[in-house]
C-alpha cells in the first residue's frame, strides 16, 4: 500500500517537474507550432518520394509515354527542394528553441545564484553549483531538439508508411510487417547490450584518466620512489582492462550491422519473391515493387531511434529536479520595513552592541563585541590570524546575520536597510583587489551610471593611479583579463583606491595588503590612504605602521574578544597585547622605516 | 617558407603513425582483404535484383523467384559475415594502436623531469592523453576503413553500373563529387563552429566558477546585477555560436537528402528514357536504383574521413610534441651500481637558473656522512631546489655535486635515488591504502615493517583509528585525512626504505610541535648513521642541526650551528626572536 503510494507520489512530481518545464518553452510557443508544422510538411514530402518512383515507372516508363516524364520529373524536383528547405527550417527552429530555453535557463539559474546567501555557499561546494549552470543544463537541451518534437516526427512517418503500404498492396504488406519484430527485438537487445559494454568502457576509460592524472600529480614522488617500472605496470592493466571493454563493443557493431543488414535483405528476398508473384497475378506493378523497397528502407530509422528516446526523458528528467531544486533555495533575507530610512546620506556613525556571532552552533567566532565609531573617524582593528577581524567587517554589511545583539549605523539597526542600500554605504578594499573583467573605467565605477567618465579620471588621478593607467595602450579604456594578471598587485590597490573614491562612500572598510610593495608604490598607495580617510569613518585592518600610526583609535581584537582600545601611544605605555603584536608585526617595519 | 615546413611537418605526423601501425601487419592485411570480399559480394547483389525483375518481364514461375530470393538471402549471409570481419580486423587494430599509443605517452611522461611539469599544466597533458589520442585513433581505425571501403566500393559500383550502360552511369555519379565536397566543407565547419562553441561554453563556465568562488567579493561590492550582465554577454555569445552551428548542421542534413533524392531523380529521367527506347532493361533500373543507395553511405563517410584526418594530424602533432622532448634528466646507462652509501654530500660551487632567472647562486658546502644539515630561509630563497638537486630532480646549471665523493651523474639514477628518504613540501599520496603508500618505495614490504615506520613517524595511533587501519583506502573516494597525517605518512614513506639520506623538505609544517619534536627525537635515536638535509620554517625543528645555513636570496647568507648563530646577531637571531614572541602571544 505505502510502496504504491510512494510509486504515486514520484509520479506527480514528475509531473509537476515537466508542468515547470513546459512553463520554460511557452514564449515560444509561436516558434512550437511552426516547428511541428513544417516538421508534418517534410514528413508528408518524404513520404511521397517512392510514390514519384512508382508512378514514373508504372505510367510513363514503361508505357513509352516520355512526354509525359517531364512533368512528373519537375514535380519530383519541387518536391526535393521543398523537402530540402523543411528540413533545414524545422531542424534549425527546433535547435534555436532548445538554444532559447537553455539561454534563459541558465540566466535564471545564475541570477539565482546572485542573490543567495554566503551561508548557502559554505555549505556547497563550488564544483556542485557549476554543475547545476553547466551541464545539468546542457542535458535537458536534447530533450526539447531531439526528444519531444522528434517522436511526433518520427510517428507521423511510420503511420505514414504503414498506410501507403498497406494501400499499395496489402498482402505484401503484411507480410514484410512479419520482419519488423525482428529488428525491433535486435534493436533492442544491440541497445542494452551496447549501452553496458560502453557503460564499462567509460568506467574504465575514467579509471585510466584518474590514474594518469594523479601520476601526472605525484610524478615526482612516484621518481624519488624508484615506482615507474611498477606505475607503468599499473597503468598497462588499467589501459589493456580498457582495450579489452573497447574490444566487446566492437564485437556487439561487428554483429549488429551485418544482422541488421542481413534482416533488410531479408525483406528485399520477400518482396521480390512475393511481390514478383503479385505482379504476375496482376495485383502489383513493376513501380509498385521499386517503391515498396525504397519504403521499407525508410522504415528502419525512427524504429531504432525509438528506443533512444526515453533514455533522453529520463536523463532529462533527473537534470531538471536538479535544477529546479537550486531554484528554489530562497534568496538573502530582506527587510519589508525599508521604507523610513534614508540611507542616501548617512553620516557613518557605527555601534555594535553585545554583538555575539558563530558561523555554526555555538563556536563563537566573536563574543560580545561592543564598539562605537564616529562619523569621520578612522579606526584601525588589530590582531593575530584567526582573531576574528575580518568576521566583524563581513557582519557590517550583513554578509551574515548576528545571533545576539545589534548592529546599528547612523542610530538605526542594519535590519531595518535594504540590502543595496546598506551595502552601497560603504566601500571595502580587500587584500586580494578583485578586478571584474572589462576596462579600467567600468573597474573604477563598477557599472555606476551616476560616476562619470569626469569623475573617474578625477578620482584615479588623486590617487595617483593614472600615471600607470595613462602608459597603458588603451589607458582607460584597456580591457582588463582575468583577474587583472597583468596589472602588478601595487597598481591594482592604486585602481581599488581609485574606485572607492570614485565611489565617495560613507564608510571605508579597508583590509590592507600584506604583501610586499616596492617603496615607490608604498608611498603612493600611503599618500592616497590619507586622502581617502579623510572626513570618512574609515575601518581599517592595519599591516602597515605608518597606517596605524595615522589614525584616531585602534581595537584590539583577540579570540574574538575586544582586549584594547585606544591610540598608539596609549596602547603602547600599556605594555599588553598591542604591545607585543606591535613588536612581532611592526618592529621591524619600524626599523627599516627609520634607517630609512 | 612556414607553410612548406608546416606541409612537411604535416607528412612527418603521419609517418609516425606508421610503425605503430606496422606492429599489426597481418591483421591490417586481413582487413584490407575482407573488405575487398565485403565489397565484391556487396556489389553483385544488385545484378541479381536486375536479373529477378528482368525475369518478371517474361513469364516466370514461382519457383524462380523463389530462386532469386534465396540466392539474396545467400549474398546478404556472406555480405554479413565478411562484414563482421572487416570489423573486427580493423577497428580492433586501432584499438590497439591506441592501447600502445598511451602506454607509450605514460611512459615518456615517466621520464620528464620536475621543470617539465612545472611547464606543463597537469590538464594540459591530461588533453592530449584523452581528446588528441581520440582523434588520432579516429584516423586510424574509421578513418582507414571508410576510406579503403568507399575506394573499394566506389571501383565494384563502376564496374558493374558500366557493364550495364556507360551513359547511366556517368549521370548516376554525377551527384557524388558535389555530395563528398559538401560533407567534408560542412563537416569542416560543423568542427570549427563546434570547437568555438566549446571555447564560449570554457568562458561560461570560467565565469561562472569565478563568480560563485568569489561570490563575497561579488556582494560586497553589489555587482549582482553587473554580474548578472556579464554573464548574459557570454551566454548570448554562446547561444549565437550554437545557432550557427545548428545552422550548418541543418544545411547538412538537409543537403544529404536533397542530393540523395536529386540522384533517385537524374536516375529515373535519364534511364526512364534509357528503358522507353529499349536500351536497358526495367531489371537494369532497378539495380542501379539499389547500387545508387548503397554507394550513398560511403561517399558521405569518404566526407567524414577527410575531416578525420585533418583532425588526427593536428592531434598526432600535439602528441608528438610531447614525444619528443628528451628528458632532461637522463639516467647514466652506465651508472656505478652503490650497494651502500655513506651519504656524504657535497656542492662545489653550484648554480641554478629556472627559465633563465637564477635560483641558487655558487653554492659550496660540505655535509659529512651522519650529520644534519638544516636550511632556513624566506619563501623563495631557493631552499626546496637545493634539496631537490641531491636526488636529481633538478640538473644544475653550472658546478658539481658529489655523493660519497663522486660525482652525481656517474651514479646510477635509480640506486641514487632508492638511497635517498625524500619527504617534499607538498605532501602528495596516492589513492590506495595507507600501507601501499608507505611501502610505495619498497618491493615487498612485511606488515611488520610498514608498522614500525608508522610508529616512528607517530602516525600509527591515527591509522588504528582509521575504519580499515592500514587497509584504510585514501583519496578521491576513500577516506580524507588531514594535513598533518598525510605528512607523517609522507614520513613514514621515507623512513620505511631506511635510506642513507633522508631529506625533510618543510614536511613538519601541519604537525603540532610536540608531535614534532617526538618524531624527530625518536628519528635521531633510530637512526643515528643517516645523512639528515632538514628544511624548516620552524627553529624548533632544527636548532639541534649540526649545521645551519640560511639562504637569502639563492645565496647561502649566514652559517653555523643555532648558538653560533644567535651570537651572530643577523637573519637566524631576528627569526629565532620572532617565534618567541609568537609563542608568547599564544599562551595569552
Amino acid at each position: 500500500m505505502s510502496e504504491h503510494q510512494e510509486e504515486n507520489a514520484v509520479k506527480s512530481y514528475d509531473h509537476i517537474l515537466m508542468k515547470r518545464l513546459i512553463l520554460y518553452t511557452r514564449p515560444y510557443i509561436t516558434q512550437w507550432i511552426s516547428a511541428i508544422a513544417v516538421l508534418f510538411i517534410a514528413s508528408l514530402l518524404q513520404l511521397s518520394i517512392p510514390k514519384f518512383t512508382q508512378v514514373a515507372i508504372d505510367d510513363y516508363i514503361r508505357t513509352g509515354d516520355l512526354a509525359g516524364l517531364t512533368p512528373i520529373i519537375s514535380l519530383f524536383f519541387l518536391v526535393l527542394t521543398g523537402l530540402f528547405v523543411t528540413q533545414y527550417v524545422q531542424m534549425y527552429i527546433m535547435d534555436w528553441i532548445g538554444q532559447k530555453i537553455m539561454f534563459d535557463l541558465r540566466r535564471a539559474v545564475f541570477g539565482h545564484i546572485q542573490h543567495l546567501p554566503l551561508k548557502f555557499f559554505n555549505k556547497n561546494p563550488v564544483g556542485k553549483l557549476m554543475t547545476r549552470v553547466t551541464s545539468d543544463i546542457e542535458s535537458l537541451n536534447e530533450l526539447f531538439t531531439s526528444g519531444l518534437v522528434a517522436i511526433f516526427g518520427d510517428v507521423i512517418t511510420l503511420v505514414g508508411i504503414v498506410i501507403i503500404m498497406f494501400l499499395l498492396n496489402w498482402k505484401l504488406a503484411l507480410l514484410t510487417m512479419f520482419i519488423l519484430p525482428a529488428l525491433f527485438f535486435v534493436s533492442i537487445i544491440f541497445k542494452i547490450k551496447v549501452r553496458n559494454a560502453f557503460r564499462l568502457v567509460r568506467s574504465r576509460i575514467a579509471k585510466i584518466n584518474a590514474y594518469l592524472q594523479e601520476n601526472i600529480s605525484g610524478m615526482v614522488v612516484s621518481q624519488l620512489f624508484n615506482r615507474e617500472e611498477k606505475n607503468f605496470k599499473k597503468f598497462d592493466d588499467l589501459n589493456h582492462d580498457h582495450l579489452s571493454a573497447f574490444l566487446k563493443t566492437i564485437f556487439y557493431f561487428a554483429i549488429f550491422f551485418p544482422l541488421t543488414g542481413f534482416i533488410s535483405a531479408m525483406t528485399t528476398a520477400i518482396i521480390i519473391w512475393y511481390g514478383g508473384v503479385q505482379i504476375m497475378t496482376g495485383a502489383l506493378t513493376f513501380g509498385g515493387i521499386v517503391a515498396f523497397l525504397q519504403y521499407v528502407f525508410m522504415f528502419y530509422r525512427p524504429i531504432r531511434d525509438l528506443s533512444e528516446k526515453y533514455n533522453i526523458l529520463q536523463s532529462a528528467m533527473a537534470a531538471s529536479e536538479r535544477v529546479f531544486h537550486l531554484l528554489d533555495e530562497p534568496v538573502e533575507e530582506e527587510n519589508e520595513q525599508t521604507t523610513n530610512v534614508d540611507p542616501q546620506h548617512a553620516r557613518g556613525k557605527i555601534e555594535f552592541k553585545n554583538v555575539w556571532f558563530a558561523y555554526s552552533d555555538e563556536n563563537w567566532i566573536l563574543k560580545d563585541i561592543n564598539l562605537k565609531i564616529n562619523p569621520g573617524e578612522n579606526v584601525a582593528i588589530v590582531g593575530a590570524t584567526g582573531s576574528g577581524k575580518t568576521t566583524l567587517i563581513n557582519l557590517l554589511g550583513r554578509f551574515y546575520n548576528i545571533q545576539r545583539g545589534d548592529i546599528s549605523l547612523d542610530g538605526e539597526n542594519i535590519k531595518n536597510y535594504s540590502l543595496h542600500d546598506l551595502r552601497s554605504q560603504m566601500s571595502i578594499v580587500l587584500q586580494d583587489v578583485f578586478l571584474f573583467a572589462g576596462t579600467i573605467a567600468e573597474n573604477i565605477s563598477l557599472g555606476n551610471s551616476k560616476i562619470n567618465d569626469d569623475q573617474i579620471r578625477e578620482a584615479a588621478a588623486n590617487v595617483n593611479a593614472s600615471d600607470f593607467i595613462n602608459v597603458l595602450p588603451q589607458s582607460f579604456d584597456t580591457e582588463l583579463n582575468e583577474r587583472g594578471s597583468t596589472l602588478s598587485v601595487g597598481q591594482r590597490q592604486l585602481l581599488a583606491f581609485a574606485r572607492a573614491l570614485a565611489h565617495d562612500p560613507a564608510i571605508l572598510i579597508l583590509d590592507e595588503a600584506t604583501s610586499s610593495i616596492d617603496t615607490e608604490t608604498e608611498q603612493l598607495i600611503q599618500i592616497a590612504l590619507n586622502k581617502l580617510m579623510t572626513n570618512r569613518t574609515s575601518i581599517i585592518i592595519a599591516h602597515r605602521l605608518s597606517t596605524i600610526k595615522n589614525v584616531d583609535k585602534i581595537i584590539v581584537l583577540h579570540h574574538g574578544e575586544v582586549r584594547e582600545v585606544g591610540s598608539h601611544q596609549e596602547l603602547l605605555k600599556l605594555e599588553g597585547l598591542y604591545y607585543k603584536l606591535y613588536q612581532l608585526q611592526f618592529a621591524n617595519q619600524d626599523k627599516l622605516e627609520n634607517a630609512a | 617558407m612556414t607553410e612548406t615546413s608546416s606541409s612537411f611537418s604535416k607528412l612527418d605526423q603521419l609517418k609516425s603513425i606508421i610503425p605503430y601501425l606496422a606492429k599489426y601487419k597481418p591483421k591490417l592485411f586481413l582487413g584490407f582483404l575482407f573488405i575487398l570480399l565485403t565489397n565484391l559480394v556487396a556489389v553483385i547483389q544488385p545484378i541479381f535484383i536486375k536479373k529477378a525483375v528482368d525475369s518478371l518481364e517474361t513469364v516466370t514461375s514461382e519457383k524462380a523467384l523463389a530462386v532469386y530470393a534465396l540466392s539474396l538471402l545467400g549474398i546478404a549471409f556472406f555480405e554479413g559475415i565478411f562484414l563482421y570481419f572487416m570489423r573486427q580486423t580493423i577497428i580492433v587494430v586501432s584499438r590497439y594502436v591506441e592501447y600502445d599509443l598511451r602506454n607509450d605517452y605514460f611512459a615518456h611522461l615517466q621520464k620528464m623531469s620536475i621543470q617539465f611539469f612545472h611547464n606543463h599544466p597537469t590538464g594540459d597533458l591530461m588533453a592530449r592523453a584523452t581528446n588528441d589520442l581520440n582523434a588520432v585513433r579516429a584516423l586510424v581505425g574509421p578513418g582507414i576503413m571508410y576510406f579503403v571501403n568507399t575506394t573499394v566500393r566506389l571501383i565494384g559500383t563502376l564496374i558493374v553500373m558500366l557493364s550495364i550502360n556507360s551513359v547511366l552511369t556517368f549521370f548516376a555519379l554525377l551527384t557524388f563529387p558535389i555530395m563528398v565536397f559538401a560533407v567534408a566543407i560542412l563537416m569542416r565547419r560543423i568542427h570549427d563552429s563546434f570547437k568555438r562553441s566549446q571555447e564560449l561554453y570554457a568562458e561560461i563556465t570560467t565565469h561562472a566558477q569565478e563568480n560563485i568562488s568569489g561570490i563575497r567579493i561579488v556582494k560586497v561590492y553589489i555587482q549582482e546585477e553587473l554580474e548578472k550582465q556579464r554573464f548574459e554577454k557570454l551566454n548570448k555569445k554562446y547561444v549565437a555560436e550554437r545557432l550557427s552551428l545548428a545552422k550548418i548542421r541543418a544545411l547538412l542534413w538537409a543537403c544529404m537528402g536533397f542530393l540523395s533524392g536529386l540522384g533517385v531523380l537524374i536516375v529515373l529521367w535519364v534511364g526512364g528514357h534509357l528503358v522507353a527506347n529499349g536500351t536497358i532493361s526495367i531489371g537494369s533500373l532497378t539495380a542501379f536504383f539499389t547500387l545508387l543507395t548503397h554507394l550513398t553511405w560511403p561517399m558521405i563517410a569518404l566526407g567524414w574521413v577527410i575531416n578525420l584526418t585533418q583532425q588526427g594530424i593536428a592531434s598526432m602533432a600535439r602528441i608528438n610534441e610531447i614525444l619528443h622532448i628528451e628528458p632532461e634528466i637522463e639516467a647514466n646507462p652506465n651508472g656505478k651500481m652503490i650497494d651502500s652509501l655513506r651519504g656524504e654530500i657535497e656542492f662545489r660551487n653550484v648554480s641554478f637558473s629556472y627559465n633563465s632567472v637564477p635560483v641558487l647562486k655558487n653554492i659550496s658546502l660540505k655535509i659529512k656522512s651522519g650529520t644534519t644539515l638544516a636550511i632556513v630561509g624566506r619563501t623563495g630563497s631557493g631552499k626546496s631546489t637545493l634539496a631537490n638537486l641531491i636526488p636529481r630532480l633538478l640538473q644544475p646549471s653550472s658546478g658539481e655535486i658529489l655523493i660519497d665523493g663522486l660525482p652525481i651523474e656517474t651514479l646510477s639514477l635509480a640506486e641514487l635515488r632508492r638511497n635517498i628518504g625524500h619527504v617534499p613540501q607538498e605532501t602528495f599520496l596516492f589513492s590506495e591504502s595507507i600501507a601501499e603508500n608507505i611501502a610505495f618505495g619498497i618491493g615487498d614490504a612485511k606488515p611488520e615493517d610498514v608498522e614500525k615506520a608508522g610508529k616512528l613517524s607517530q602516525v600509527h595511533k591515527d591509522i588504528l583509528g582509521f575504519p580499515q587501519k592500514y587497509e584504510t583506502v585514501l583519496g578521491e573516494r576513500g577516506i580524507n585525512i588531514s594535513g598533518g597525517q598525510k605528512q607523517r605518512t609522507a614520513i613514514s614513506r621515507a623512513i620505511i626504505r631506511n635510506p642513507a639520506i633522508l631529506i625533510l623538505d618543510d614536511a613538519l609544517s601541519a604537525v603540532d610541535t610536540y608531535t614534532e619534536e617526538e618524531i624527530l627525537k625518536r628519528l635521531r635515536r633510530e637512526l643515528t648513521k643517516r645523512t639528515n638535509v632538514i628544511i624548516s620554517h620552524r627553529i624548533s625543528t632544527i636548532r639541534d642541526a649540526d649545521n645551519i645555513i640560511v639562504l637569502e636570496n639563492g645565496e647561502i647568507a649566514e652559517q653555523g650551528d643555532h648558538n653560533s648563530l644567535l651570537e651572530n646577531d643577523g637573519l637566524y637571531a631576528n627569526l629565532y626572536q620572532m617565534q618567541l614572541l609568537e609563542e608568547s602571544l599564544e599562551e595569552l
